[in-house]
């Protein structure tokens, strides 16, 4: 899409110019304020603790080191646990690999049914679903706390596996819905007249087709239920934490001398998958962000 | 570079084949045609069977838990709304709320202003958009705890900002926000801006792109000037999208919890609590889950009078278009 004012003539003269470099200054100051915290994660990352205490906040490494990044991969103290982050690095894999797949899968299904196979109430039970995603967690904490422990998924990863599914369905299902709405009715009617059923139009017409918010769906859920800090903290026990929660416990452990390097590596470790996804898909990102609602 | 309408109203499509029943064919069929609506229903029954109980049943059973006078584990003995009494009588509580006003008040409008800034900046065909946006949006695509890492640094008076400008030769500038009682909430403010305040330029940029330019050509071959036109004309045209910021914005506000952690963990004491630490606090540290649960519901309370009308007039304005 274009700009609103290529409509228009350039503006000329001096005038003109000096509006337009102090545009682009302004710009430029705001990427500056955006960046800043991410450039002091890298940059301290790769410093030692002696260039931390000597050097300024905002300097290049001296001496580019990965030291902090090894130790706070395989060696910092998450609580007791001397292990760095890796292990729960991997917790968050096992946790949120299965939870975007099964809440994709439902809220595709369900995008599908509410709109090619209307039903009475289609819009109510919609509705109704959708309001999850505005859902303050506080409400749903304590039941859920004792629900997962009277299922036996206290503490575990399946037990936030099922969390992350069932919160997660609103968005998917919002996510499909709107853009099975604006598939043609006509492509499913006339798979009808051929004699298809149900499951055999989704998957030879209506999945062919999904490919672009599959991608969104499925970048979003990894990003929220990947940065997900509450549930984590709420439902998870000890070697079974996210990778977000062992950072909390990272940084905010006040037992022997402060390494920032360490910490700033770990918030960088535990940061850099959805950071990646970002920049390598940043338009689908945008495009779940904008769809809807966000959450909190 | 296509951007989805900042609405949930699905984008246009639905209503070409707004036949009632859709697409499922009427006539044709008989009873396979029944057996497939079925299908239908019994393909989202587990999701919505999920969703009553795991969001409906859930609230239920905390409006139940915040009328007994629970202490460490539920009790289901009735006592009236002795929680909710309670609740109003603790001072800690009153400071968490008026954290929320503090908080919600200036996130909410400093977001919308520098969104919209940027959001009109950007759109004067400005070299390098891609990349300036994707900048702009980054903080949204991480984890709070992961950016407040750094955050917490910068706002450090002993190694951040305050010591980088006194290293440089200011020795009397201060900037301690983060450790005083009366401006801890404030440096909040400041993180919660820097992560939101892209999203809001992102819906925006979106808007603003879909204004049709021939309203900007006529006005501005009238004679009007660039700021008369989008302050006059192109804003008040895109009038929904603040609708939509302001619901969005205000729900992440209420919800704040991450951010609150990660910066000053509700401190010092608890001069920066927000009513989510609030509940936190509350049930899983003080055995106060009646208490808890009661705080919860307020906070549902007042996400729902924010959302309630704004998602009926969005769903019902899509039927009626």
């Amino acid at each position: 899409m274009s700009s609103l004012t290529s409509a228009l003539p350039p503006a000329q003269g001096t005038g003109a110019r000096i509006a337009r470099w102090g545009l682009y200054l302004i710009l430029l100051l705001f990427a500056a304020y955006y960046l800043l915290p991410l450039l002091l994660m890298i940059t301290t990352s790769f410093k030692s603790p002696e260039e931390i205490r000597t050097g300024s906040l905002l300097s290049l490494p001296r001496d580019f080191s990965l030291d902090a990044w090894s130790y706070a991969w395989n060696r910092a103290c998450i609580g007791a646990d001397c292990r760095g982050m890796a292990p729960y690095f991997l917790n968050s894999i096992v946790i949120v690999v299965p939870a975007v797949v099964i809440s994709t899968i439902f809220g595709a299904l369900n995008g599908y049914a509410l709109t090619k196979w209307r039903f009475r109430g289609a819009n109510i039970v919609f509705g109704m679903i959708l309001f999850g995603s505005f859902l303050p967690s506080q409400v749903i904490l304590l039941p859920m706390a004792q629900t997962l422990g009277a299922l036996g998924l206290a503490g575990s990863a399946g037990g936030l596996i099922l969390v992350h599914v069932v919160y997660g369905l609103a968005f998917t299902t919002l996510f499909f819905r709107n853009y099975y709405v604006s598939i043609p009715d006509d492509l499913v009617k006339a798979a009808t007249i051929d004699g298809a059923g149900f499951f055999q139009i989704f998957t030879k017409i209506m999945l062919p087709l999904s490919l672009p918010i599959l991608v969104v769906t499925i970048i979003w859920q990894f990003t929220q239920i990947w940065n997900d800090f509450l549930y984590g903290a709420s439902f998870a026990a000890g070697g079974a934490q996210p990778v977000t929660v062992a950072l909390n416990n990272l940084v905010n452990t006040t037992t022997g001398v402060k390494q920032y390097n360490v910490d700033m590596a770990a918030a960088m470790i535990a940061g850099l998958p959805t950071l990646v996804v970002y920049v390598l898909a940043g338009k689908y990102f945008i495009r779940g962000l904008t769809a809807g609602s966000v959450k909190g | 570079m296509t951007m989805q309408t900042p609405s949930l109203r699905p984008a246009a499509g639905e209503d070409a084949g707004a036949v009632p029943g859709s697409a499922t064919p009427q006539k044709a069929g008989g009873l396979r045609a029944v057996a497939q609506r079925h299908l239908s229903k019994l393909v989202v029954a587990p999701s919505f069977a999920a969703i009553l109980l795991f969001v409906y049943g859930f609230i239920a059973w905390t409006v139940y838990i915040s009328f007994t006078n629970s202490k460490m584990l539920p009790s289901y003995d009735l006592v009236g709304a002795e929680a909710f009494s309670k609740l109003w009588r603790i001072e800690r509580w009153y400071v968490a709320i008026e954290n929320l006003l503090i908080f919600g008040g200036l996130f909410i409008g400093i977001s919308l202003v520098i969104g919209i800034l940027l959001a009109v900046l950007l759109d004067q065909r400005i070299r390098g958009e891609g990349a300036l946006r994707t900048i702009y949006l980054y903080p949204m695509a991480l984890s709070f705890i992961v950016t407040g890492t750094a955050w917490k640094w910068i706002l450090n008076p002993g190694i951040g900002i305050q010591q980088f400008v006194r290293d440089l030769g200011f020795p009397a500038f201060t900037f301690d926000w983060i450790v005083q009682q009366d401006t801890a909430v404030y440096t909040l403010v400041i993180a919660a801006v820097w992560q939101s305040s892209g999203f809001v330029m992102a819906l925006f940029l979106a808007a603003l792109r879909g204004v049709d330019q021939e309203i900007i050509k006529a006005a501005y071959l009238d004679g009007a000037s660039l700021p008369r036109i989008y302050w006059g004309i192109v804003l008040p045209s895109i009038r929904p999208v603040f609708m939509s910021a302001f619901v969005i914005l205000a729900h992440l506000a209420v919800k704040s919890y991450d951010l609150v952690v990660a910066l000053t963990g509700g401190g010092p004491g608890y001069a920066s609590d927000l009513p989510a630490t609030f509940m936190y606090e509350m049930t899983f540290r003080r055995n106060q889950i009646a208490i808890g649960s009661a705080s919860a519901l307020m906070m549902l309370a007042t996400v729902v009078a924010i959302i309630v009308p704004y998602l009926y007039s969005e769903l019902k304005g899509g039927k009626r278009v």
